[in-house]
């Protein structure tokens, strides 16, 4: 095995992975600092913090060479016998240096800059950076400049790691953003008439090390440190991206990609990053309501009436039709059918409306926008099947209806945006009982029996398999507005489980009942499982 | 901290002496100390009739004011500092684009919950452009919880209420000048470093 020294510790490193040294000495527990320097993109080695003492060692006589200048941690590869030093004299003053000339044009505005708090001009310069300034304070405010429609640029905070450049290169495709003027006078910029205004242009704000690139919709928002993270995964599209949600008292305040190499690398798409505006719209349905006449006349209906009277209903109405939405997490798609067939042993379980827009979209940088916009068909798919022998989805639905085979039908939704029209919907009238379990008003719910107000992704708390097949758990980020209970809250209750909604605890259920499942057993990682290689390994 | 701690000293009381035990000479220790109080300047005041005097108004820490800058805008830059650094989280700022082209960001509401605010002073300390400053003002009163959350209209009217008897501390203290202000000379020259 390859050994490289880092700070006088011997590291090992796989035979043939290629790194540099600032992943090996990331290993060894040393933080290497660099702003240019991205695991996404190409090495420019010109912020120059990254500065190092190498050398080599023999592996004959175990003699240690050093090279008499600094390298760039960033541009080295570190291969067998390599010697990383981080915390000579040199490197400090060097990082020191950088740090002094950064700051000779960086305005002093920390206090009005969105980046402050997890900037890395701060964090370097306090842990690297010499207490005493030699300059003085000019300027003190930063030029703004708009780059697009999502993105606005702070011209004198930038300091010219290129980054964002970088990804609209190599990444995006799209080299929106250039450098302009030489030296000193080197600025970000766009060309006239060609904006920053891909669908992966948020991304740029989070490379970012400084807060010269800021998101309009976060700007002057919330100060960082008020915020609060929890992994999560977004629901946008079927790609099933890792992201956190940064929120604070139960507002959702902006969402960022969380690296999973396996789904998203870095990177999030814009119709994910903002997609979560529809969790705080005020038209969202908030109560639980039941027809009591035929002109839309609906009482309200406590949460703990629910759970029984909707049995009672359903109970009541004859052969019972579901269709589980793709926006479910798994285990509130597996109670929601064990709820179904709890009420009628016959009751017929159909995959729930899949909204598809457009056709996938493809970026160079190897990351690609789904046109499926659900993140968990594949798992209600493997849920249903679980119950049923074929896989029926909306459309056999719809049709069975319009056939008038079932007499009340329970319809789970959850989409962001308008999903059904009217003469979709108009079957759906017929019903002697009508359940619709959806975010906001529709024609479906103008009809419905009950109306019954869903989560929102970030308000969920379960398991969703991706378009390939990866299952990632995640906690509920934000708690639902009051009036609404998530539908694993629901279902649990209905299955007359006791205490509070354990998604750990179904998904265990799930697992022993399902060879398909069985990958979801144990405590899932960060990245989650591909379910696939699972069922490779075990057959 | 635990009974058996090496810091704690235990002590033992005292057997009582002899003067404890004639009970006398203590009792008229007492009432000295009694009838001194009843001739010497009194500390208190017939308040509301009679109003305290506030000794040095730049350490005193009364109601809040928003200060205003030269052309009478306000001068909080909403960096949430005030809000942070407050232990009784009384503060409630909603920022946004300043329409000036000289500012970047400033409050679009301002609200300070005066009956949960402790008067520790701490905004003040936080504030990087002196816009938020704590002034003599002393009664404190509102029909309703309501009324005394103090909005940014209320606090700038409070400025312009108090700006003239008490200028903004900042620029009192720049003029190294805390003449006007009677006591406390000390002060001047520390405060004064500061900057």
């Amino acid at each position: 095995m390859p050994t490289v020294i880092v700070d006088g510790k011997d590291i090992e490193i796989g035979a043939h992975e290629r790194l540099n040294c600032i992943e090996v000495a990331r290993r060894a527990g040393v933080e290497i600092p660099h702003y240019c320097w991205h695991p996404g993109l190409s090495v420019v080695a010109s912020c120059r913090m990254c500065l190092i003492e190498t050398g080599t060692r023999d592996a004959a006589t175990g003699k240690i060479t050093m090279m008499p200048k600094l390298v760039p941690g960033c541009q080295t590869p570190a291969k067998d016998g390599t010697v990383i030093v981080t915390d000579t004299a040199l490197v400090k003053d060097s990082r020191a240096r950088v740090e002094e000339s950064l700051l000779i044009d960086h305005p002093i505005d920390c206090s009005i800059c969105d980046k402050a708090g997890e900037c890395l001009l701060q964090d370097y310069h306090f842990e690297h950076g010499q207490a005493e300034r030699r300059t003085d304070l000019n300027p003190f405010h930063s030029r703004r400049r708009d780059v697009g429609p999502t993105v606005t640029l702070f011209v004198d905070r930038c300091i010219m790691c290129t980054r964002c450049v970088r990804f609209t290169r190599e990444v995006s495709g799209t080299s929106e953003l250039m450098v302009i003027n030489r030296g000193s006078k080197e600025e970000i910029a766009v060309f006239p008439g060609f904006p920053l205004d891909n669908k992966l242009s948020g991304n740029v704000v989070d490379l970012c090390p400084v807060g010269a690139l800021g998101d309009k919709d976060f700007l002057y928002q919330q100060r960082v440190w008020f915020l609060k993270r929890e992994s999560n995964v977004c629901g946008g599209c079927s790609a099933g991206c890792s992201i956190v949600t940064e929120h604070n008292q139960d507002t959702v305040y902006r969402l960022k990609p969380r690296e999973n190499p396996h789904v998203n690398k870095w990177w999030m798409c814009d119709d994910g990053r903002y997609g979560w505006h529809h969790l705080h719209d005020p038209a969202r349905l908030l109560s639980a309501g039941r027809l009591v006449s035929t002109n839309d006349d609906r009482e309200t209906v406590e949460w703990s009436d629910v759970t029984t009277r909707l049995r009672q209903d359903l109970s009541g109405a004859g052969r019972l039709a579901v269709a589980v939405s793709p926006m479910l997490t798994l285990e509130e798609a597996w109670m929601l059918c064990a709820v179904a067939r709890s009420i009628d042993q016959q009751a017929a379980l159909f995959v729930g409306h899949v909204p598809v827009s457009g056709s996938d979209e493809s970026f160079p940088g190897g990351f690609t926008i789904r046109a499926e916009k659900c993140p968990n068909r594949i798992g209600v798919e493997a849920v249903v099947a679980l119950f049923e022998p074929e896989i029926r989805g909306w459309n056999d639905l719809v049709r069975a209806v319009g056939a008038g085979e079932y007499d009340a039908a329970w319809i789970t939704a959850g989409y962001p945006h308008a999903w059904i029209d009217d003469t979709t919907a108009a079957p759906f009238g017929r019903l002697r009982s009508l359940v619709v379990q959806d975010l906001f008003e529709s024609p479906l719910t103008k009809l419905a029996t009950w109306r019954l107000p869903a989560a929102g992704f970030a308000e969920r708390a379960g398991t969703w398999v991706n378009v390939a097949h990866r299952a990632q758990t995640f906690a509920a980020a934000v708690r639902a507005p009051a009036g609404v209970w998530p539908e694993g809250r629901l279902y649990w209750n209905m299955l007359g489980r006791r205490g509070l909604y354990d998604p750990a605890a179904v998904r265990r259920q799930i697992a022993e009942s399902s060879a398909a499942l069985a990958a979801l057993g144990g405590d899932l990682p960060a990245v989650g499982v591909d379910l696939r290689v699972d069922q490779l390994a075990s057959s | 901290m635990k009974p058996t701690d090496p810091a704690i000293t235990w002590l033992e009381e005292k057997p009582l002496g002899l003067t404890e035990r004639l009970y006398l000479p203590l009792f008229l220790q007492g009432l000295s100390t009694t009838a001194r109080h009843m001739v010497s300047r009194k500390v208190t005041v017939n308040y509301p009739e009679v109003r305290p005097t506030v000794g040095n108004p730049l350490i005193y820490r009364g109601v809040h004011r928003l200060n205003r800058d030269d052309a009478g805008r306000v001068k909080c830059v909403a960096c949430f500092l005030c809000a942070t650094a407050c232990p009784a989280h009384c503060i409630d700022i909603v920022a946004t684009e300043s329409p000036w082209p000289d500012r970047e960001k400033y409050p679009e509401s301002f609200s300070i919950d005066e009956l949960r605010c402790i008067f520790c002073g701490m905004c003040e300390e936080a504030c990087p452009v002196d816009a938020i400053e704590l002034t003599s003002l002393l009664d404190l009163t509102g029909k309703s919880r309501e009324e005394m959350i103090f909005d940014k209209e209320k606090l700038l009217s409070v400025y312009d209420m108090t700006k003239d008897a008490e200028p903004m501390k900042s620029k009192t203290l720049a003029a190294g000048g805390m003449a006007t202000f009677g006591p406390a000379p000390g002060l001047a020259a520390g405060a004064g470093g500061h900057h």
